[in-house]
């Protein structure tokens, strides 16, 4: 599982701290160019950009970070965030946890590895919840499982869709088995928010594993999939260990659960936005 | 001195006691004074044992080989078990059983993960790691539990869900989820007793329950150690200090408000007395349930949402 989940360089590309749409703070120092790790191109960072973060040779989808998946699906000026006050602490005496969290805090810029809030997609109001695979693999420990259940009862007190992007390596392993109850936790808001007749979208992308795939990602009355994306309850590292065989080509790929039933649509980036927007649409109540 | 290496000091014993007696029987020689300090003897070395047991003896007690499973409890437990399989979409899960039996004379489904009592066995039960049939299978019979009133019983046993191709191939992270969905408005009482090994969402998918129990000396966790070991250091052998580390004994859940009670165990550990254990389950069961059933159900459920929703740990 881990070493899927390293930091890939392009990390760099896209702080959107914003000052101007082209502002961004690298965390790690770079320079203009970037090596895609797909085609091994040699490609001008600001084309990634302008290429909602793919490849221009290649079409390798990297992965984005929480503020600018909702830079690409909210409208300008009307996301409105939720509970970024809450902050994690360290249950189990996991060493060194308190400050590897301090440290991403500052390098990311957001309080935990999901952003969560309210805005509109083409004028639709919906609650939207985000995860960032760059704030310790997106994994979820009680401040995100909070933040989503906090989001789903939101909804289901507002009467709103909830969007949620995924992008996670599973339970957060630091916070021991507290991180394992908010997979009890966010599955019983969602339970809530769909009996109340409410409409859930999960968009799970690059990449989904463990207690979140095995909790809200896979709860959606519609599940839509990034190209490519990975998506799995295990870690094909940890398939490979297991069942001592390598693993045939394309498994758990966003193809592939589309193929066995487990995903309803895979969508290309640019088109995201536009097949939230429809489906919102169809469902407004 | 480990905890095995007591063990072992206390088999040894238990042999001597035994000759005593058996030579003081053939011999017609009165040594009840001798076994009876033998004896005290081992019952304070048993006690020094499980006074100073740490999580990884725990961790290994939980898999000892000889600890009770779930069809142990079942039988004892219950009156008239009728095993159903299947779950009606692909398979049957060894894995994973189910049915339904009588509780003091009143109907109930019992689901439990169920390891193998040899290696043969193991085999075929896959060592209690369940694929998506299983938990498809277990969510089949809650369903049907709650169309007919009936109060579900899970008994946790599992290292943790199958990782393998066709469990991936067959949606393990779905079928995990639905059942944490659906558990949490079912509306009939559940109680969970985890009773040797709960590893991870393919232990969690039959605890989202009103009760959690655990029996003393079982465990419960994220992952297995070796597991969390893997991941956070690279380093699967570094399981003993996860162990330690990770707080996965009943009595650290117990204050965490994760579990609601421990079952007490036998000196030595529930193989040491099945019947003992079981009779104490029961009784609790019986307890337990009358209390739940004089809810109104959307006290029950409100309750349960609740329970889960508290917790976590953070700063505001
Ligand atoms: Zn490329």
């Amino acid at each position: 599982m881990i070493n899927l989940f390293k930091k890939r360089q392009y990390v760099t590309l896209s702080q959107i701290e914003k000052k101007n749409e082209n502002y961004f703070k690298p965390f790690i120092p770079d320079g203009i160019f970037e090596k895609c790790d797909e085609c091994g191109k040699i490609i001008l960072k600001e084309d990634i950009e302008k290429n909602l973060m793919r490849c221009p040779n290649c079409n390798k989808y990297f992965r984005m970070t929480a503020k600018q998946r909702i830079e690409l699906i909210i409208d300008k000026g009307t996301f409105v965030e939720y509970d970024s006050n809450l902050k994690t602490i360290n249950p189990l005496d996991y060493p060194d946890y308190d400050i590897k969290i301090q440290n991403l805090v500052k390098d990311t810029g957001i309080n935990e590895a999901v952003i969560t809030g309210e805005g509109k997609i083409n004028g639709e109001s919906c609650v939207i919840a985000v995860m960032d695979s760059y704030f310790l693999m997106g994994s979820m420990g009680c401040v995100v499982g909070e933040k989503i259940t906090r989001a789903f009862e939101k909804a289901t007190e507002k009467r709103l869709p909830v969007v949620v992007f995924t992008a996670s390596g599973g339970a957060r392993m630091q916070e021991g088995i507290l991180s394992l109850m908010q997979m009890a936790k966010t599955s019983a808001a969602v339970k809530r928010h769909s009996d109340s007749g409410l409409l859930y979208i999960s968009v799970l992308t690059d990449p989904t594993t463990g207690g979140v795939t095995a909790s809200f990602a896979m709860l959606g009355d519609i599940i839509l999939a990034e190209p490519k994306a990975l998506i799995g309850f295990a870690g094909p590292r940890v398939i490979e260990q297991t069942i001592k065989q390598k693993l045939p080509q394309g498994f758990q790929r966003a193809e592939f659960l589309l193929e066995h039933g487990f995903i309803d649509l895979i969508v290309e980036r640019e088109n995201l936005k536009k097949t939230l927007y429809n489906i919102l649409l169809m469902h407004r109540g | 001195m480990s905890i095995f290496e007591i063990e072992k000091a206390v088999c040894e014993l238990e042999n001597k006691i035994k000759e005593l007696r058996e030579f003081s029987r053939l011999q017609n020689i009165d040594l009840s004074n001798e076994i009876e300090i033998l004896e005290k003897k081992l019952k304070e070395l048993q006690k020094e044992a499980f006074e100073n047991i740490r999580a990884w003896d725990k961790v290994q007690l939980a898999r000892k080989i000889e600890r009770p499973t779930s069809l142990d409890y079942i039988e004892r437990i219950f009156d008239n078990f009728i095993e159903l399989h299947g779950d009606r979409l692909y398979g049957d899960d060894p894995a994973i059983i189910g049915g339904i039996a009588l509780l003091k004379g009143k109907p109930v489904t019992v689901i439990g993960q169920q390891k193998g009592k040899n290696t043969q066995e193991n085999i075929k039960r896959n060592f209690g790691m369940p694929h998506p049939e299983g938990y498809r299978k277990a969510l089949r019979l809650m369903k049907q539990a709650e169309k007919f009133k009936r109060p579900i019983i899970c008994f946790v046993d599992t290292p943790g869900a199958f990782c393998g191709i066709g469990s991936e191939e067959r949606g393990q992270g779905e079928a995990i989820a639905k059942n944490l969905f659906e558990m949490s408005t079912l509306k009939v009482p559940i109680i969970s007793i985890v009773i040797a090994e709960g590893g991870s969402g393919g232990a969690l998918a039959l605890a989202v329950s009103d009760r959690v129990w655990m029996l003393e000396h079982s465990i419960y966790s994220i992952l297995s150690p070796e597991g969390f070991a893997s991941i956070l250091w690279k380093d699967a052998s570094k399981a003993k200090e996860a162990a330690e580390l990770m707080k996965l004994t009943a009595q650290d859940l117990l204050n965490f408000g994760v579990i609601d009670k421990i079952i007490e165990e036998p000196l030595g550990g529930a193989h040491k007395d099945v019947d003992r254990v079981s009779k104490s389950i029961k009784q609790n069961l019986i307890d337990e349930i009358d209390n739940l059933s004089k809810l109104d159900i959307d006290i029950l459920l409100q309750n349960r949402y609740n329970k889960f929703r508290k917790m976590g740990k953070f700063i505001e």
